[in-house]
């Protein structure tokens, strides 16, 4: 069966059962491989990605429910060769090790820094919570999402 | 001495190392066609180079088979470093081209490094036992020095100077009083030049440094924050198919009927048994997992131990004691018999450590491909060298015929030294005639990789009234023999390491049984201190002589502010020490206890590594160290019972997270007089013990078992020998 998903701006018809989780489609059918599997349980935010701008688990959504949503991934971040600016404050705190869990990171705090712009840390901590960075990376990450506040806040 | 002994354990716990021929005369005469000419200076072993070059060199080589680092400098200017080490997030990728920026006197971004390609790099036994730091660092900066002098010579014969007159800086070498300058890509063009070196290089001083030791950002660092990296698990090739192994229903299970019809019936689905291995390929992962699912198969196993016996499981000795020709480690210094007379009190306690699995966030993940005969692997592994042998027995092939690969892994913590996934991957592929990638499911990886051993260690120790420990025995069953050394200097001591047949398959883990034997030892000396009634500081004080063990507790009690504040009954400090590896680690501790839930609030370490390579790098590590170490102090465990892991997904098995975050002070103290040693593992060695310690401060309640706090605080009838 076919349907539209509409994944970075771009509409794209995907051929899969429509109980195919987005996280595999986005990997195997759109080539997204910025998106991580971790875990496949929601329980580790690797496969974090935007659903109508607002942070979801990508290895938990089944595609038929995401027809007329907007699906956004680590890829469509960077515009022009410039980074966004969390992008910026991850890389500027190295806020990772081994890196596999910086996409879900990332997405995680562009969706957190959407609903709450000017987060206090009990509001990070929460919005960040689900997901994992394995290595310790934790107060780097805390403190690139905090520079991207200021930043943001800033401008 | 204790160093040599460490190696040899070291060696012994990750298979006898084998030296393989390097094929390095094919690749002299293919190198520089593939390269494009240059100069390449190659290092051998010091003496492995007396060795070829006397009675035992081969003829028809004429150069050494064992090369451990080379370096390619070509016509572009470009750099290329081959090292058999892999980065898995300790940041080796972005220390080791410092190293070689260093040297070289080359700007970082001129320098590309391979790493563990089995085709390209020179032999290496794996990335773990925080080796590359005091081995590779030395080797590649060796081989670098090397260069810069070749290109100096290179300098001096065509403008026919005084090569003393001559210096080489940013990638150049300039005539002192400035008046020409070229550049290395034009000096090496055209040329052909090999070099070999052996290993006794004059290496600038760490003092000297001017791009080692200092804040370096990771190497590709914008590949990660934009998603671009390709972990082995985000790598495609034409026509790949994807790939999903039938698990058995339990540990050493055997096969006993298999029906595979309805899965094979499905579009693109091909079925691969071979023996116990049953697996299958489709054109998508879902489909994979579908074929899977609809196989029918019975399984026989033999009945199992559970979790419940696990501490006296470990006592009985293992059945293959005899195979081990130096007999499992053990170190007696003194009188023991001598040591307990002379003791004012004696102390018995036992400390017992649960299996914990590594949970890298990148799951064992393969990618196959056979073409020709010869078989080539992308897999995140700390073992390339040793995958491709496990790959050459697997399908009876020879050496050559066989590459595997490792893109930067999403890490690993000791957990992938095997080629599980490689192999499995490549009997897929075998069996599809067509690339397969195969991923494992979190489940999998909780449930087939191996885990860090558990273990029961039983301490007994005589004290003397002024403080000074006296008489040390140290009993560690199945944990293993890592980090059993103390950094004390105990005049009477019998330690030993006892080796069982485990009931679960188990392996290294980040500092292998050192974090263990660390947590019994630190807080049996937490338990002497409050016999005695001395402060805990100043108990370790006393017994230590080795001033850089005393350097790191000085350290981190002074960042903790240890001895400012007394300890309540809702709030405990402790501290630990410890020394593993050549680096020396001390942990502080506060903790919180409130409706006996355990909170650990602030964590002040002090590390330190001889000449710091890159502090940033280095910072991250510590602090990645302690979070780590919270997990397996705290709430980690792996529970099992007849040959099944009962908790195998994340909802079940508690890592750290946000919430659980402390505040964290790392205190680095930066040694230039000392070899750099490395930093992966040492950090997480003193954490538990620390938090064990302030805990009994806070509760009087002695926390003996790892984990410490699976549930909260235990209730007083729940503590059996508090």
């Amino acid at each position: 069966m076919s349907l539209i998903l509409s994944v970075n701006g771009a509409e794209h018809p995907v051929d899969v059962p429509p109980d195919s989780k987005l996280l595999y489609v986005l990997r195997e059918d759109l080539g997204l491989t910025g998106t991580k599997y971790g875990c496949g349980e929601g329980m580790c935010g690797a496969c974090t990605v935007l659903l109508d701008g607002k942070p979801a688990r990508s290895c938990q959504a089944p595609v038929s429910t995401l027809v007329g949503k907007k699906i956004t991934t680590i890829e469509a971040l960077e515009q022009n060769g410039k980074l966004h600016p969390v992008q910026e404050a991850f890389l500027k705190a190295e806020a990772f090790q081994c890196a596999y869990c910086t996409s879900g990171m990332i997405m995680a705090a562009v969706g957190l820094l959407a609903a709450s712009p000017n987060p206090s840390d009990e509001q990070i901590l929460s919005g960040m919570e689900i997901n994992v960075c394995r290595c310790g990376t934790h107060p780097r990450i805390l403190e690139a999402v905090r520079q991207a506040a200021a930043a943001r806040v800033a401008r | 001495m204790k160093e040599q002994a460490d190696l040899i354990l070291e060696q012994q716990q990750h298979d006898a190392i084998e030296r393989l021929g390097y094929g390095f005369e094919l690749r002299r005469r293919d190198f520089f066609k593939l390269l494009g000419g240059g100069v390449v200076v190659c290092m051998c072993a010091g003496p492995l180079l007396g060795q070829e070059s006397g009675a035992r060199r081969r003829n028809d080589e004429d150069l050494p088979q064992y090369i451990s680092a080379w370096l390619h400098i070509g016509s572009d200017g470009n750099v290329t470093v081959y090292t058999g080490k892999v980065e898995i997030g300790q940041n080796i990728r972005t220390s080791l081209t410092q190293q070689v920026a260093e040297e070289l006197r080359v700007p970082m971004g001129a320098i590309t490094l391979i790493m563990g390609d089995t085709a390209l790099t020179p032999y290496d036994m794996g990335t773990f036992g925080s080796r590359t730091t005091p081995t590779m660092g030395p080797q590649l900066r060796n081989v670098s020095a090397a260069a810069r002098e070749n290109l100096i010579d290179l300098a001096a014969q065509r403008w026919k100077a005084d090569r003393s007159l001559l210096v080489a800086a940013d990638g150049k070498i300039s005539e002192k009083n400035a008046s020409r300058s070229i550049s290395y890509g034009e000096l090496t063009k055209g040329q052909e030049l090999v070099t070999l070196i052996g290993d006794d290089p004059v290496l600038e001083s760490p003092s000297e440094w001017k791009v080692a030791g200092t804040p370096a950002a990771k190497v590709d660092g914008r590949a990660f924050v934009t998603g671009k990296h390709k972990y082995t698990s985000d790598l495609t090739r034409p026509g790949m198919l994807y790939g999903k192994v039938l698990r058995p229903t339990g540990f050493r299970a055997t096969l006993k009927s298999l029906d595979t019809s309805a899965a094979e019936k499905l579009p693109g689905v091909t079925v691969v048994r071979d023996g116990n291995f049953v697996g299958v390929t489709a054109p998508d992962s879902g489909t994979a997992n579908k074929a899977v699912k609809l196989i029918r198969a019975e399984w026989t196993a033999p009945q199992q131990t559970s979790e419940k016996t696990l501490f006296d499981d470990v006592r009985k000795p293992t059945k293959s004691e005899g195979d081990n020709p130096g007999g499992p480690p053990r170190m007696s210094t003194g009188s023991m018999d001598q040591g307990f007379a002379s003791a004012d009190k004696t102390l018995s306690r036992t400390y017992t450590i649960s299996y914990i699995a590594h949970v890298p966030l990148e799951p064992r993940a393969a990618v196959a491909e056979w073409q020709d005969g010869k078989l080539t692997v992308w897999t995140g592994t700390q073992r390339p060298f040793a995958v491709r042998d496990e790959l050459v027995q697997a399908f009876r092939l020879s050496n050559d015929k066989v590459r595997v690969m490792v893109p930067d892994t999403g890490a690993a913590y000791g957990g992938k030294h095997t080629g599980d996934a490689a192999v499995e991957a490549a009997r897929l592929a075998k069996g599809a005639g067509k690339p397969v990638k195969l991923i494992w499911t979190r489940e999998e990886e909780f449930t087939w990789a191996y885990f860090r051993p558990s273990g029961a260690i039983d301490v007994k120790a005589g004290v003397r009234h002024d403080g000074t420990v006296v008489a040390w025995q140290f009993d560690n069953y199945n944990s293993g023999p890592a980090g059993l050394h103390p950094p004390y200097s105990f005049p009477n001591q019998h330690i030993e390491f006892h080796p069982t047949d485990p009931p679960l398959r188990q392996g290294s883990y980040r500092g292998l049984a050192a974090p263990a034997n660390h947590f019994a030892r630190e807080v049996h000396m937490d338990e002497l201190a409050q016999l005695l009634n001395m402060d805990p500081l100043e108990f370790r004080m006393k017994n230590i002589t080795d001033a850089r063990a005393k350097a790191v507790l000085q350290a981190a009690a002074q960042k903790f502010g240890w001895g400012k504040e007394k300890s309540s009954a809702t709030r405990g400090f402790g501290i630990a020490v410890g020394a593993e590896k050549g680096s020396y680690v001390a942990t502080a501790v506060e903790v919180e206890v409130k409706d006996r839930q355990v909170l650990v609030k602030r964590v002040a370490e002090a590390f330190e590594c001889g000449a710091i390579v890159n502090p940033n790098g280095l910072q991250n590590q510590i602090a990645g160290a302690v979070i780590m170490g919270l997990g397996g102090a705290l709430f980690e465990a792996i529970h099992f019972d007849n040959g099944k892991i009962l908790n195998p997904h994340l909802v079940e098995y508690r890592v750290p997270r946000f919430s659980d975050m402390p505040k964290i002070e790392v205190e680095m103290l930066d040694r230039k007089d000392v070899a750099p040693a490395g930093a992966g593992e040492t950090p997480i060695m003193a954490l538990a013990p620390a938090i064990s310690n302030a805990i009994f401060a806070a509760t009087g309640i002695r926390l003996r078992g790892l984990p410490m706090v699976p549930n909260g605080l235990p209730s007083e009838d729940n503590l059996s020998s508090a």
